[in-house]
């Protein structure tokens, strides 16, 4: 497996604020990993950070030579001044011909949205058409960010399971950010657990289980199992513990 | 066949018409109307300072044109809201422009020229450099179109596929500067800003695709530019706001077509 990308001890900051701190990370092809943590844990920013539209204030972010990213953002608002079919948007900003596109659009299970304004779409429909255009290069890595907002739990097993099938049939990496812990975790390879730096992270169970991941989304029913919740006022000790079932990939490979 | 005035006039008015609508429709698209104007109302300040100067008008203009909407590139997102920093920047401008072209001693200036335009009066020469902005502009906009679109749609989607939203707005401001410095003769600057926007919001309720507006936009422009001129002439008004008043009422057309059509 090849690395993907690599996060070296990357610090991000809004002026004075924090958002990430000494984040270590990489990932490899193939893999499906998965960002967990609570709103304002930095999971868009690293996201962002990643695709170049947020710079490092230290740190360095490395990704492999000539790696191609398919991006499908948590949501997109297409001003209504701007005419934009289904079609033409699979064209932006690599021209493709209208039968890849009507392909894509079939391959996603929307294959009559071609001629809609994309403005028209309902939250399923335009979650399908962008995972269908980040699919359409190919991509080597796909980013997911709180890509099922929108769908209810059936519907976002389904998509997380089409993920997977996504990751087989093109063996590419993927790596997502959800609040949807209990589906996303079964689905992922690993998991990272962000709080601003990286509380621990492994296999899903392992991180389900870490005292770290239970400080943020308590223990209740069993970590994974628990409906997440946005209350998150606890004092959450930073650090990293001795429990928690590391998958130091970040440290051993320095 | 450019000795007549009229001629020189018409084909002043189609070259600005045509740069200036596939841009109009961008700074529809980004919502950059107030800034489009804000550029075009600085420009007096460029009128006045080519004068102290002795430099050509067109070179005046377009440098504060530039500074103008670099200076609001800069500074939009840190601490004033937008339209403030329009209101207070556009105005500024037009007053230090104001002020500093009453300074000027020995040159007699037809201000209201410059407010609204005297496209009877575009010579030869001013004719070249309409065209020459136009075709630079239509090239510059040709060029990115694939960019800038996916710049508009959303930065971070243009970002992750490797294009730097940043440098697309950079072309846009750019281009922009160029219209504004050769429409100045042609419409005026207190008018410039409706030829960007008129015409490409009239051909929205007509498009499905961002190119196919820009098109239609063009079309909307032309015929404006065309019909105002002959109205103009016909019945001795004012040329520019003549333009302008066709395109308005080319929008007004389009918009019950649009609402009709639901």
């Amino acid at each position: 497996m090849s690395v993907l990308v690599e996060f070296r001890n990357v610090d991000l900051s809004y002026g004075a604020h924090n958002v990430l701190d000494g984040v270590n990370m990489r990932i490899s092809s193939g893999e499906i990993v998965t960002i967990v943590g609570p709103n304002g844990s930095g999971k868009s920013s690293l996201l962002r950070a990643l695709i170049g539209a947020l710079v490092p204030s230290s740190g360095t972010i490395t990704q492999a030579s000539g790696l191609r990213i398919g991006y499908v953002p948590q949501k997109l608002h297409i001003d209504p001044t701007l005419p934009m079919t289904v079609t033409r948007f699979l064209s932006l900003p690599h021209r493709v011909p209208n039968s890849q596109a009507a392909d894509a659009l079939t391959h996603a299970g929307v294959p009559e949205l071609g001629r809609q304004q994309m403005s028209s779409l309902s939250g399923g429909q335009l979650q399908r058409v962008l995972l269908a255009r980040a699919l359409l290069h190919r991509p080597q890595l796909l980013l997911l960010d709180e890509a099922t907002q929108g769908l209810d739990q059936p519907g976002s097993a389904a998509f997380y399971q089409h993920i997977e099938q996504v990751r087989n049939d093109l063996n590419c990496a993927v790596l997502m950010i959800s609040h949807e812990l209990h589906v996303v975790m079964s689905a992922s390879d690993r998991v990272i657990c962000l709080n601003g730096h990286v509380c621990c992270e492994g296999k899903p169970e392992a991180v389900a289980s870490a005292p770290e991941y239970r400080a943020l989304f308590g223990s209740g029913t069993g970590g994974a199992l628990a409906l997440y919740r946005h209350d998150h006022d606890h004092d959450h000790v930073h650090g990293h513990g001795e429990d928690c079932d590391h998958n130091h990939s970040h440290e051993a490979a320095q | 066949m450019f000795d007549s005035f009229l001629v020189r006039a018409a084909l002043a008015g189609l070259g600005v018409a045509l740069a200036a609508a596939p841009l109009g429709c961008f700074v529809v698209w980004r919502r950059m109307a107030y800034f489009g104007d804000a550029t075009a109302h600085a420009s007096i300040l460029g009128v006045a300072l080519a004068l102290s100067f002795n430099m050509s008008v067109f070179a005046g203009v377009l440098v504060i044109a530039l500074v103008m909407a670099t200076t609001v590139s800069t500074l939009s997102g840190r601490g004033y809201a937008m339209d403030t920093l329009l209101g207070v920047l556009a105005h500024s401008a037009i007053a230090f422009g104001l002020v500093a072209v009453s300074f000027l001693e020995g040159v007699r200036i037809d201000l209201m020229a410059y407010l609204f335009g005297d496209i009877l009066a575009v010579g030869r020469v001013d004719l070249a450099v309409i065209w020459g902005g136009a075709i630079l502009v239509l090239a510059l906009v040709g060029w990115r179109w694939q960019q800038l679109l996916a710049a508009t749609v959303s930065p971070d989607l243009a970002q992750a596929s490797g294009i730097d939203p940043k440098k697309e707005q950079l072309i846009l401001t750019i281009a922009l500067a160029i219209v504004v410095a050769v429409a100045i003769k042609v419409i005026g600057v207190l008018l410039i800003a409706a030829l960007l926007i008129i015409p490409a919001a009239a051909a929205r309720p007509l498009s499905q695709t961002p190119e196919k507006m820009a098109v239609i936009a063009a079309a909307i422009g032309g015929v404006s530019s065309l019909g105002g001129l002959k109205l103009a002439y016909d019945y001795d008004t004012p040329a520019g706001p003549t333009i302008v008043c066709v395109a308005a009422g080319l929008f007004a057309l389009t918009s019950v077509f649009g609402l009709r059509r639901g």
